[in-house]
Order: structure tokens, then sequence, then C-alpha cells
């Protein structure tokens, strides 16, 4: 296990920066998240960490050292790719020993490893399984058993979870963590969810064209995002932006509550029309517009259906409105986060 | 009401949709390959199995039934024996030797490089001229006196002129120019074959045995080789059936000599029964295929099922 570390990693593939100088310390042991829309840098970053790609400029350290130059099985990290990538013709047994035998480890050795990471993943009623005899789920503790069996020094999980259903991958969430924080791997975890992302990551590295936004734990990514980028996209609905006095103002749609709701001294009022509202059950999301703002602008508030009548909510009328002057957020023009205008 | 009973359409007649029966449809699409079959192989092979039992021959054709006397007088002919030994040499030396470097070739053309488009065309060049043509060209390069191969082998120092090897005059080097030829043929399909089974390996599996610490060897003996042997013992079935019953290299470039030592079944069934008109054993010899190739076929494919992925 080791820390790994990068200093101002570019990849272009002709004229496209894929990777536009990414500057990253993952401390050993860190579950580090990158986040980001697709496209953004991401999986190629994280190809370049384990040796995949090869950065056009900047430094890779892996556990101290400087591995630009070496080749990926020297690196000594383990990938878990979004399609598993099991060999597809060997049994369960063969695919988690394979990383074993390519390091020339003997037969014993081998064997006591691949039961013991079998044992580990419950998996050990499989091993003489052949991938498509696996359901999704199994696959990927396959692949994971298979990415740990050699006791990596970092773990690279490139959007694992995407190819299980939604039910699936929420316990598969849970068992990952859980996994990390058992092995106390270092772990680089790729994903385009949010809800992955705030739900399983020590850090978040939040990247948008090749670039890092925001590096910090998921609720300072949340409450505090650094810029107009990482408050929109994180979130779901995402935060409400409208400008005002020269620059913008950020307030969660979950913040943004009839004004009879807020109970602090210090709020800020909206004249707020519904236009529309959806009932999710835990929650109402309600759209509408401002008063004084462009009237294309939809502006969404996320309401507790407990304390919110039906019959209230009806579309084209005006209601007061209010977000306490402490969940406010202010950006520059340039989308920067400032303290006040 | 009215207007609605109007639009519902009228009941059509039983026949004016039997097209669009899958069953129906499907017969008549399959019907003309299942005649030709019929019809151009079926009715020659069955033709063949009762000349084979018969003493037919072109001057003396009375069809008299003489059971199985021709296949004996075949077996016991040295010169058959030969022939067999022949056909096996042959088939697999060109198979293999084509395998090897369809497999390079494949290698070589998945790397990008500048040009690469035109080499992949170039590259069916040999399947696309017509054999004729080509073994005109091979026979030059082979020919005793003006070989461009010998012209480069005495350039080089490695032969001399007055030992330089009669490609086509030598038993031994005959056979392995007839080998050479047409795995030079089936390298095509090879490179094609290889090309479409690697292109067709997910690139995670690939990335991952990267990542695994396989290199080059081991990524193409342990992964990238097993996943596409079921697609290249299809081509191969293909390979071997394909040059076990050719006769055209044979014909065009030795006529199956010097004394013998290129001949294979078909041209030898050919010569024996077309040319030499002893058709009753001539379909002898060439029905000794059939079971050769069965047999081959069937473990083939019985393989191919059980590496299904």
């Amino acid at each position: 296990m080791a820390a790994v570390l990068t200093r101002d990693i570019v990849k272009r593939f002709g004229e496209v920066a894929a990777v536009n100088g990414i500057s990253l310390t993952v401390p050993n042991g860190e579950f580090m998240v990158l986040l980001g829309p697709s496209g953004c840098g991401k999986t190629t970053f994280l190809r370049i960490i384990c040796g995949l790609e090869q950065q056009t400029s900047g430094d890779l350290m892996i556990g101290g050292d400087i591995v630009n130059d070496i080749p990926p099985r020297a690196r000594g990290v383990a990938m878990m790719f979004q399609s598993y990538g099991l060999y597809p013709h060997f049994t369960v047994r063969h695919n988690i020993a394979f990383p074993l035998k390519t390091q020339g480890i003997p037969g014993a050795e081998i064997n006591r490893k691949v039961e013991w990471a079998a044992s580990l993943l419950g998996i050990g009623h499989l091993l003489d399984r052949r991938p498509r005899q696996l359901s999704g789920g199994e696959r990927q503790r396959v692949a994971l058993a298979r990415a740990l069996v050699r006791e990596p020094t970092a773990l690279l999980l490139d959007e694992p979870l995407s190819n299980l259903d939604a039910k699936l991958r929420t316990s598969a969430r849970q068992e990952i963590k859980q996994f990390q924080q058992r092995v106390g791997v270092t772990t680089i975890y790729v994903t385009h969810d949010q809800v992955e992302a705030m739900g399983m990551g020590d850090r978040i590295a939040v990247i948008d064209r090749g670039q890092v936004r925001q590096v910090g734990t998921p609720s300072e990514i949340y409450d505090e995002p650094a810029d107009r980028f990482v408050a929109t996209f994180v979130g779901a609905p995402p935060m409400n932006i409208v400008a005002r006095d020269g620059g913008y103002l950020g307030f969660r749609p979950e913040n943004f509550l009839p004004k009879d709701m807020i109970k602090e001294p210090a709020f800020t009022e909206f004249k707020f029309r519904v236009d529309r509202s959806e009932y999710l059950g835990s929650e109402r999301i309600v759209y509408g517009v401002l008063e004084g703002l462009d009237p294309k602008q939809i502006i969404t508030a996320k309401l507790p259906p407990a304390h919110v009548a039906d019959e209230w909510i009806r579309p084209g009328e005006w209601h007061p409105f209010a977000v306490r002057d402490s969940a406010l957020r202010y950006f520059n023009n340039d989308g920067k986060r400032t303290s006040r205008h | 009401m009215v207007a609605l009973a109007e639009s519902v359409p009228k009941p059509h007649s039983r026949f004016q949709f039997i097209f669009d029966r899958r069953n129906v449809l499907g017969s008549i699409m399959v019907a003309p390959a299942i005649l030709y079959v019929l019809l151009l192989v079926g009715v020659p092979f069955l033709m063949a199995v009762y000349y084979s039992l018969s003493a037919y021959t072109i001057y003396d054709p009375s069809w008299s039934f003489v059971g199985l006397s021709n296949f004996e007088d075949v077996v016991e002919d040295p010169v058959f024996l030969q022939t067999l030994y022949n056909t096996f040499i042959f088939t697999f030396g060109s198979q293999i030797l084509g395998l090897i470097l369809g497999k390079f070739g494949a290698l070589v053309l998945l790397r990008p490089f500048p040009g690469r488009k035109f080499v992949r065309a170039l590259v069916i060049l040999p399947w696309a001229v017509p054999i004729a043509l080509a073994a005109v060209a091979w026979q030059w390069m082979f020919d005793s006196l003006y070989s461009v191969i010998n012209w480069t082998l005495i350039a080089l120092g490695i032969v001399t002129r007055s030992n330089a090897p009669n490609w086509l005059g030598t038993p031994h080097l005959a056979m392995l120019s007839v080998i050479v030829v047409n795995a030079w043929r089936f390298f095509p399909f090879a490179v094609v074959i290889f090309l479409a089974g690697i292109t067709a390996i997910p690139q995670d599996v690939l990335d991952a045995a990267t990542v695994d610490g396989a290199g080059f060897w081991r990524r193409n003996y342990q992964i990238i080789m097993p996943m596409i042997l079921p697609i290249v013992a299809v081509g191969l079935v293909f390979g071997i059936v394909f040059t076990f019953t050719d006769l055209s290299i044979v014909f065009l470039m030795t006529m199956g000599g010097p004394v013998g030592a290129t001949s294979v079944l078909g041209f030898a069934g050919f010569q024996t029964g077309i040319v030499s008109g002893d058709v009753s054993h001539g379909a002898a010899i060439s029905l000794f295929m059939l079971p050769v190739l069965l047999i081959v076929v069937v473990a083939m494919l019985r393989f191919i099922r059980r590496r299904e992925i």
C-alpha cells in the first residue's frame, strides 16, 4: 500500500488535452473518488496512473517513487474495469490466480492467496465456474478479488458499479466501501454518479474538462462548492444559481422553502411562482420562476411533503419563499466562489 | 359509429399475407440453396458412390456391380498410399504455415502505421488473383533456370549457381514449393480470421491482462489465442476442407511430379477417373477424402462447441 501523488499531469490526444494539468495527492489508505461528467478525462487520468496510457507531461509518484517510465506490471497497482475484464476462458480460480502467476509466485502460495481472496469476498463456492456462468454482482466480486489478491500498492476502480442494476448497486457500494476499510488499500474510484461519490469517498476530486475543480470531503464539496461547476454538478436537483448584483447567488433546492418554514432570523426573501410539481414520496420537487428574473430560468425547490399540502401548490400562484442567509453561496462573474458581493 | 364501422378493413383473402408467414417465406428463401446442394452436390456424390462400386470406364460403360474391389485395388497400390500421404503433408503443411503467417500478419496490421489501410487491401491480393495466373507467376519464381528466388540466394552468397536448388524438380523441394504457394493463397484468409478474432476481444480484457502483469507472450498465448481459438478453428476447418480437396495448385505447377512426389488425392482422382478414363477407380480414390474429412470436421466442430465461451 502506498500514497499516490501526481504533479501537473497532462495528456494530449493530438490537439485535445484530455487531462489538462491534474495535481492530486492521495494519502496512504484513502478512498479518493474522481467525480466528473463523461468525457471529463477522469478515466484517462486513471489509465495514466496504472500505466495503460503514458502522460504527455507531468510526474506520477507511487509510494514515493517516480514511476513515469515504469510499465504497468511493475507499478504494483491493480485496476478493476467498468465491464470487469474477466478472462472468459478461465475459471474464477484461474482468473484470480492470473496476476499471481505472472509474478512467478509458487503454486502452493497462489492457492493459499486465491482461497484467501475468495473467502474475503464470499465467492469460495464459485471458484470452478467460468465468468459467463456468474451474475453481474458475482462477476464484480471476482474482479475485485482478482484486483486485491496480489495486495496492490493502490486499487483503481473505473466505474465498477455501472453495469449493475440499481438495487444491486446500493449493496455493492456498501460492500466495496466496507471492504476497502478492512483492507486499508489506497483506492482511487472513478465515477460520474454523485451518489456513489458522496456515499463512498473519504474525499472527492471533482473533475471537469481535464482539470480538478475542487478536492474535498463530501460535505465540503456539497456545502462549500468552490465554483459554479461544482455547485451545479453535485446535488440533485442542482443548486439554483441566479444573477444578482453583478455576480451570482446560489442556493440548494432543499434550502429554498416557504417563508413561514424558515426559523432563523436572517433570511432573504423571494417571490416564487409555482409552475409544476413532482411528488416523489419522501420529497416534493417544485419548479417555478422568481419574480424579477428571466422567466425562462427554472428554479427548483425541494419540500418535505408532510409540511406542504397538495392544494397549496397550484400552478400559476405566487408564494413568498425564502432562503436563510447562512445557506446562500456567492459566485463572481468567472464562476469562482466569493464570500459576498 | 357509422364512420368507425366503415373504417374497419375488409377481410383479406387467405393468401394475401402468405409471405408474412415466417415458415412459408423461409422455405421459399432457402429452397434455391437446398436445390443447388441436392442437384449439384448430392446427385454427383451418389453417382460417385455408384461408380466406385462398379466397373464403369469410359470405354466400357457397363455399370456392372463389383462390390469393394475398386477400393481394394486402390489401397494395394503403393502410388495411392504415397498420394494419400502427400495429401496430408500438403494440407497440414500449408495450413500450419498459413496460420503462422496469418497470426503475425494480423499482429502487424493491428498496429497503426502510415499506409496501413493500403497494406490491408494489399494483403487480400493473393486471394483475389486467379489461381491460374498466380501459379504461372510462382512457376517462374521456382523455375530451374530463371528462378528469382535462386537469383536472390546466389546474390546473397547462400548458394552457388552450380548447386542452386531445382525447386520443382526435386521431390521434397517440389512439395515444399506447392505448400508455400498454397499457404500464400490461404494467408489472406488467415489474416482476416485473426484480425476479426483479435478485434472482437473486449479492450477491458486486454487492459486487465496488461495491468495484471502479462507480457507480450503471456498476453498472446494465454489470453488472446485461447479467446480466438473457436473462430480460428472454424477458419481452419474451411482451410483443411478446401486444401484437402484441392487440385488446382498441383495441377498447374507440378502435374503431381516429380515422380508423383506432389500428387494429391484430388489430382490423382482426376488423372485416373477423367484423364485416363478409369471412372470407377477415380471415384474410389476421390471417395477416400470423405471419411478423412468427416473425422476432421466432426472432431473440430466438437472441439469448437466445447470451447465456446
